[in-house]
């Protein structure tokens, strides 16, 4: 089913007689297998709003990440909050929509400095369960009429409701970037250095280290600074001087390349097996690290956040999992059957397990919408 | 504005509730007395008032989940307080419920430094968060006006902002976790030292639910290292339309201002008489900060005055020091204080789309006129969060009748440009009767959906941000 507008989505569901599938372009195919006819937004497709003096965009949920970036381009702008592209990791082919980057809450290297997709949502129109239209938040900065469920539709993964159209806050280009890489550092030595260079006044925009497992024997730690032109040069030096003494100063474009490269996971993506996605506390991120090597030697690592989010590649099938985890776990890549077997999401406490599913339960009463697939 | 009345079953029942309530709580936790319960009687809404049953300010997160288990079993309306500065009656108690505060929770439980958070016990007041890590060059980036009086714990219910929020973000972009207790008692943690949620984001839902999902008892929250410096430049124009205009053009030429403040003619006026700042009488004017090192600051100045010169500006002051810093800050600093002197104010909080601004501040001009109440306007103009501050005499028969009409009637407004009712303040009982203006029925069916999952009993603060008649079957 591909509904050509909100309304005709809403007939949709409320005609539902089984589960659906709700997908926007189906490039993040992540979470339990869902059985139920597809239901795609693809057909709602369009910028409604943009107003680049206020930072504004609004767009129906089908419409394509690529007409969005290009948009926002020819006016200096982008998406600030850097949203991963899943294709190459997962193998995955097909348009991202925003649609589903708001409902994956998809952020990249830039999250640490300026938040996630969830941030930067503004407002929200979608239709639940039961075939309703509703909306929260709207297009404006600061609102906070009401109860915030724009943040519990980000991140949902259409669980809730099928969103039709989000509206966004966009940010400008800066006019430069550069990146400070050195080579060869120790796991707790780079998430150390990257901590530092996060706490320092810099405005460090990425943090990054991949280890010898993921860069080809060597790791390289990375830390990314953009803005105008004399700043950036000023904190480069700041940095060059301080706590990156003697990295690699690579600047622009090249510096770009990089960071497209970690947004997108680029050192793991041929690597055979599972890939996982654990976001935790930076300095838990070594010991992790460390603990999945020791039990599973071909693991890689990319650690990205400052050591707070942590991409591991590692055998089919196996629960990577610790006991205790502080923080949470997400098998982004994996044969269908491991995902039938293994929670693809964290499972959460019991009384955190009761709220979410007492919510699902009022969103989405009949259970039809991606049933199953966040777990629960 | 209306209050449900009083469970006369509960009010009867006093005196074993305050004796249960003592029972499991320290010496000199519960306030019984009517002498001293009146100290909880407002917020900063304080045209409403009306004392609560007790009060209990416990000491720890077990102490709040006994005297929820407790008021959840007999059935006790409990309303949350952090400091009560709250502008939107969100603090304000009915005479059969309990005011659960937090004040006396104020530690800071774990500072670290290379993850860059900080955990606190929501009762800490905002400014002494920063407080407990600015020596080390940290600071906690959400800065309410109210900041050194104001709890974590308000913060978290009305999702405060700041000036500083242009850059930073308001309060649910720089909390991490929380532990709260629910409304039957049980303690729960949501989020930590993290980023993001790995199910539903319900730390997204509970960040501005106004005391009504659960009382939060410990935060963890983002610290972010000391810019270097700040400056700003303040800017007067003739018309809103250019002061507008010169706003959108600063932010669409990419330089990211950490605050970008407006105030009107009558603000400017009153601040004037008030404070002497040094305002230039003009019709609009614009402070706008930078942040960065001494070279970095100059550059954004630079280029913010490019701009601004091209709309010609009938002042144009640029800080040289952090004297001058101070008294470019002064008078907006001041705003509030200074209308204050002037008459009773009521605080509005609406955003609009910030190209509506020129039509918005002509409408409100015009209105104040049909009412005849004066009002200022000072606000956040990077992110179209107004303020307009109505003059009333809380003394004259029907002047705060007047005024609510008037303020409404603003409200209504910035919704029908695309805006909403409140953009920091919150809903509370001030903004609960016009929901109805911002969404429908069907929009908050889903939002009371929400609280039935987290209260089912409708206790924790229930007569607040929705309309009461919504709200008729639910509560108890
Ligand atoms: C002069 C002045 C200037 C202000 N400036 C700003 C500003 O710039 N930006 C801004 O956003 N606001 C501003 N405010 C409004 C107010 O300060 C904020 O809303 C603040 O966050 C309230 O905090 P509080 O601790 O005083 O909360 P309270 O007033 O005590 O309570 C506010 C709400 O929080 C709930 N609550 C309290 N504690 C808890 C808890 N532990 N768990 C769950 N819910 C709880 C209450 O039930 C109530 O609904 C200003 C107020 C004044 C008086």
């Amino acid at each position: 089913m591909t509904p050509n507008s909100e309304t005709e989505l809403a007939e949709a569901i409320t005609a539902a007689q089984g589960p659906l599938h709700v997908q926007g372009g189906g490039t993040r195919d992540i979470g339990a297998p869902v059985a139920g006819q597809v239901l795609s937004t693809a057909g709602l497709s369009g910028v409604t709003l943009y107003e680049p003096g206020a930072l504004t965009l609004v767009a129906k949920a089908g419409t394509p990440l690529t007409e969005i970036e290009a948009l926002l381009a020819a006016e200096g702008q982008r998406l600030p909050f850097e949203p991963m592209d899943h294709r190459p990791l997962l193998g995955t082919t097909g348009t991202p929509t925003i649609g589903g980057v708001v409902a994956a809450n998809v952020s990249g290297p830039r999250r640490i400095q300026v938040g996630a997709a969830r941030d930067f949502a503004l407002g929200v129109r979608f239709v639940d369960g039961t075939g309703q239209v509703l909306k929260n938040g709207g297009r404006v900065m600061k609102n906070v009429t009401g109860y915030d469920l724009v943040k519990l539709m980000a991140g949902s993964w259409g669980t809730l409701g099928v969103l039709s159209e989000v509206s966004l806050k966009v940010g400008a280009i800066p006019e430069t970037e550069a990146t400070l890489v050195a080579r060869g550092l120790e796991d707790d030595a780079a998430v150390a250095a990257l901590s530092a260079a996060l706490g320092s006044p810099f405005d460090v925009s990425g943090a990054a280290h991949l280890d010898a497992g993921a860069n080809g024997g060597q790791s390289e730690t990375r830390v990314r600074i953009e803005g105008l032109a004399g700043s950036v040069a000023y904190r480069a030096a700041r940095l060059g001087e301080g706590v990156c003494k003697g990295w690699e100063l690579v600047e622009a474009a090249t510096s770009a390349a990089l960071w497209l490269e970690v947004r997108d996971v680029g050192s793991l993506q041929t690597k055979p097996g599972n890939i996982w996605r654990f976001s935790l506390k930076p300095s838990d991120a070594p010991g992790m690290a460390e603990a999945i090597r020791r039990a599973h030697p071909e693991a890689a690592c990319v650690f990205d956040w400052g050591g707070g989010l942590l991409w591991v590649s590692g055998p089919e099938g196996a629960d990577l999992r610790p006991k205790g985890l502080k923080g949470h776990a997400t098998l982004v890549r994996a044969a269908r059957e491991t995902r039938e077997r293994l929670a693809v999401f964290q499972p959460e406490s019991t009384p955190i397990a009761a709220i979410t599913a007492g919510l699902r339960h009022k969103f989405d009463p009949r259970g039809i919408l991606n049933p199953g697939l966040m777990g629960g | 504005m209306q209050m449900p009345q009083p469970d006369a079953s509960i009010l009867a029942r006093k005196d074993r509730l305050v004796a249960q309530l003592q029972a499991i709580l320290p010496e000199g936790c519960v306030i019984y007395d009517e002498r001293e319960t009146k100290a909880y009687e407002c917020d900063a809404l304080s045209v409403y008032r009306c004392p609560p049953l007790c009060a209990v300010l416990p000491e720890t997160t077990e102490q709040v989940a006994a005297v929820m288990k407790l008021c959840h079993a007999e059935g006790v309306p409990v309303v949350p307080r952090g400091a009560g500065t709250s502008l939107a009656g969100g603090a304000l108690p009915t005479a059969d419920s309990v005011i659960l505060g937090v004040a006396r929770m104020n530690d800071v439980l774990d500072t670290d430094y290379p993850n860059r958070v900080i955990k606190v016990q929501t009762g800490r007041t905002n400014l002494s968060v920063t407080g407990a890590v600015e020596e080390d060059g940290f600071f906690y980036a959400p800065d309410p006006s109210s900041q050194l009086a104001c709890a974590i714990a308000g913060n978290i219910a009305m999702n405060s902002g700041g000036a500083h929020c242009l850059k930073y973000g308001v309060t649910t972009n720089n909390l991490m976790g929380v532990t709260m207790v629910m409304a039957d008692g049980e303690i729960v943690e949501i989020g930590g030292a993290h980023l993001d949620a790995g199910g539903l984001d319900l730390l997204g839902l509970i960040c501005g639910s106004e005391g009504q999902l659960g009382i939060v008892t410990e935060a963890t929250l983002r610290i972010l290292a000391k810019p270097e410096g700040a400056r700003p430049v303040l800017i007067g124009y003739d018309t809103n339309e250019i002061a507008g205009q010169c706003v959108s053009d600063i932010i669409k030429s990419g330089i990211l201002p950490v605050a970008i403040e407006f105030m009107d003619r009558p603000c400017i006026r009153a601040t004037e008489a008030f404070a002497g700042a040094g305002y230039p009488d003009c019709e609009a004017l614009l402070i706008i900060e930078v942040e960065g090192s001494e070279a970095e600051i100059q550059d954004q100045l630079d280029r913010i005055i490019t701009i601004a010169r091209r709309h010609n500006p009938v002042e144009l002051r640029e800080s040289g020091s952090e004297e001058e810093s101070a008294r470019i800050w002064l008078g907006r600093k001041s705003a509030f204080g200074a209308m204050g002197q002037i008459n009773d104010y009521m605080c509005l909080d609406g955003t609009i789309p910030v190209s509506e601004l020129p039509l918005v501040l002509r409408r409100i001009g015009e209105m104040s006129q049909e009412y005849g109440l004066d009002v200022g306007n000072v606000f956040h103009a990077g992110d179209g969060n107004m303020h307009p501050l109505i003059l009333f005499d809380a003394n004259k028969p029907g002047d705060l009748e007047k005024c609510e009409a008037f303020g409404a009637d603003i409200l209504k407004l910035c919704v029908e440009v695309g805006g909403c009712l409140t953009g920091e303040h919150g809903v509370g009982v001030e903004k609960r009767d016009l929901m109805g203006a911002q969404y429908t029925d069907a929009d908050l069916e889903v939002q009371l959906g929400v609280k039935d999952v987290f209260d089912p009993k409708w206790l924790l603060n229930p007569a607040k941000v929705f309309p009461l008649s919504t709200t008729e079957g639910r509560r108890a």
